[in-house]
């Protein structure tokens, strides 16, 4: 028989990968120009975490799905049109900003604090999910301070696959250097995972699943506390935008046999 | 004056990696007591490589439970080792095993951690530390109040300290697991066979795949054998690393044709990964401006698409060649060969 789970899953929003980023000084340190008018998505890595959430619920009859998220409520609202519509999940959201500049640390306290207020909440049954990296702060730290808050040291990052054994373990691959994966074996939950691109391709949208989601969401939203996420004890220095364009040379109308050359010639430094 | 702890872990075979080294470096050019922290199965091999690089002390916790990168065990021998050590400032490789644990370890500390970091920096008596927001996208320098502060050094950022071996006098850090901490054991890894490897992280070039190479060519046809033959060549003539867009590791989930060696690992730009290589040549890649922080860390690039708009070259290369990478790689490769034998 298979265990049900309680997948928490934690992922905020981040700007559209598609649109040009400019950092600006704002009152309270660094933030991006025109930050609330930008597009957002779900943050890329904690969207295949969710896929990979409800696969594994999917296939573990009575699990059930949450998705943590502090962002700006009408922008979280925006972007869970799109997300409701590709999985089951209950949204427990955090009214706050989804800024790249904020602490980790600040911003896996409230997280933890809002996986704890979680309703039957079972530490046997808990695993923890969330992206390896954010897009945003990409420092890999939020996920592993909330599992310090919850006392959970069975951690993973980098994961690509989850495996549940017959007798409830759990096997793990972790990307490692050199385009490896570390196989691991954990007795079960609860449990940490940051996830990498997993093995899922995103699932088609599915209305029903969207319109279900929709009745939680509105009231979550609605419910969303105001937190405050900031930056304390960090100083900016500067933050500045890689600005120097290379002058490219385009190669048009030449053979390939002269372009061949030439790059050979660049490769070998001959 | 800060107290600065490097740690490091032991490879396999005792030894540091070059990583480690370099954090060694960085750590050192900060000026402070040093001390060194060891984690692995045996140090003293490690311990002594270092003798020359001017610790105050050697810590180390050891034993067969601390061999593999495993969090709940790496947690408690990093906290111990800085706990004894007294450390203000961490400064530690930012290898996967250490990048699992380490927001963890200064959260257990009470202290903070930066991760990803790209320089450091000692001025003024400010220690500063340079790192990349929104996947390479903006590079900030930032300074911190909190300690202990733990700082993640990316490998290739800095050159890897060179000095004299020695003998160095360990002592040994006692860190006592209860079984809740071995909950998870490593049983192995996984990676296709060596002559099969084609993500090289040390190699002097890149070579980026997109999608143009399993589209439809002049002919109407794809010729997605061709392309694979034509890239592993490449590979294995030059040894280069390979690269792909996310829409050429994607086409495998979709059920579209693709090259069979192509997986979500070698994914670079602002979902994958920014690799540092000397030089790169990016072939059948169109991408939009900002996916091409696949770049950021690549010295001397090169483009070859049959589009001259292609987001990957301008502004972004040194050199866009507007041909049929298909046919300039065979070339390519032709030239190669005889200089390889
Ligand atoms: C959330 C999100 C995250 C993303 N993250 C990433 C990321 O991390 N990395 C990334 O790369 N992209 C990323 N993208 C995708 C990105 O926007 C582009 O869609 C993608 O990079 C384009 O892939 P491509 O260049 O391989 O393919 P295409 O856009 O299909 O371009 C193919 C090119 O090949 C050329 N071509 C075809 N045949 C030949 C030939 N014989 N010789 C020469 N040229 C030829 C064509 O002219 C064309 O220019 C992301 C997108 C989103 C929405």
């Amino acid at each position: 028989m298979s265990t049900p789970y309680q997948i928490v899953v934690c992922g905020s929003i981040v700007p559209d990968p598609l649109q040009t980023l400019e950092p600006v000084a704002g009152p309270a340190g660094p933030a991006l120009k025109n930050e609330m008018m930008l597009p957002a998505v779900l943050d890329p890595w904690a969207w295949h975490a969710l896929f990979e959430a409800a696969h594994l619920a999917k296939g573990a009859p009575g699990s059930k799905v949450w998705l943590v998220s502090i962002a700006p409520k009408a922008k979280l609202q925006q972007v869970m049109m799109t997300v409701a519509q590709k999985a089951p999940f209950e949204l427990v959201a955090v009214d706050g900003p989804s800024s790249g500049f904020t602490e980790a640390a600040e911003a896996a306290a409230i997280l933890a604090d809002a996986i704890k207020a979680i309703p039957g909440l079972d530490m046997k049954k808990l695993l923890v999910f969330g992206g390896w990296e954010s897009a945003s702060r990409g420092a890999g730290a939020t996920m592993q301070i909330i599992g310090e808050r919850l006392g959970i040291t069975d951690q993973f990052q980098g994961v690509d696959k989850l495996t549940v054994a017959a007798d409830g373990s759990l096997e793990i691959l972790e990307r490692i250097e050199g385009g490896k994966h570390q196989v691991s074996k954990c007795a079960g939950a609860p449990a940490v995972l940051g996830w990498a691109t997993g093995n899922l391709p995103d699932p088609p949208n599915n209305p029903q699943t969207g319109m279900m989601n929709m009745r939680t969401i509105m009231p979550a939203l609605q419910r969303a506390k105001p937190a405050k996420l900031a930056a304390e004890g960090v100083k900016f220095v500067s933050v500045t935008q890689p600005s120097q364009r290379r002058g490219t040379k385009i190669v048009k109308d030449t053979s390939p046999d002269e372009i061949a050359k030439e790059i050979v010639s660049w490769i070998t430094g001959e | 004056m800060e107290t600065i702890l490097v740690l490091a872990h032991t490879e396999t075979d005792g030894s540091l990696a070059k990583p480690a080294l370099e954090a060694l470096a960085a750590a050192k050019s900060l000026g402070g007591t040093l001390v060194a922290g060891l984690v692995g199965d045996n140090v003293q091999t490690a311990a002594n490589c270092i003798a020359g690089w001017g610790a105050a002390k050697f810590l180390a916790v050891t034993g067969a439970d601390f061999a593999h990168p495993r969090y709940a065990t790496d947690a408690a021998a990093a906290e111990a080792i800085a706990k004894a050590a007294g450390a203000t400032v961490i400064v530690a490789p930012a290898t996967s095993r250490w990048n699992r644990v380490l927001s963890g370890v200064a959260h257990r500390l009470g202290g903070r951690a930066d991760t990803h970091v790209t320089a450091i920096a000692a001025a003024g008596g400010a220690i500063s530390v340079n790192r990349w927001y929104y996947r390479q996208r903006m590079e900030a320098v930032i300074q911190r109040a909190q300690r202990p502060w733990v700082i993640a050094l990316d490998p290739g950022c800095v050159p890897a300290w060179q000095g004299d071996a020695g003998t160095a006098a360990v002592e040994n850090v006692a860190v006592t697991l209860a079984d809740a901490q071995k909950r998870t054991a490593v049983t192995g890894l996984k990676a296709p066979a060596a002559d099969q490897q084609t993500i090289r992280p040390d190699a002097a070039m890149l070579l980026v795949a997109g999608a143009g190479w399993t589209k439809k060519q002049a002919d109407g046809q794809t010729h997605v054998p061709d392309a694979e033959k034509l890239i592993l060549g490449f590979l294995k003539l030059t040894q280069a690393s390979l690269g792909g867009s996310k829409s050429l590791v994607d086409l495998g989930g979709e059920g579209q044709a693709v090259l069979s060696f192509m997986t979500h690992l070698h994914q670079i730009g602002q979902t994958g990964s920014t690799p540092r290589h000397q030089k790169g040549l990016s072939t059948c890649c169109h991408g939009e401006e900002p996916h091409t922080v696949g770049w950021r860390f690549v010295n001397e690039r090169r483009a070859i698409s049959l589009d001259p708009n292609c987001g990957w070259a301008r502004g972004k290369a040194n050199v866009l060649y507007v041909a049929d990478a298909f046919a300039v790689m065979a070339k390519v490769n032709e030239l190669l060969a005889p200089k390889k034998a």
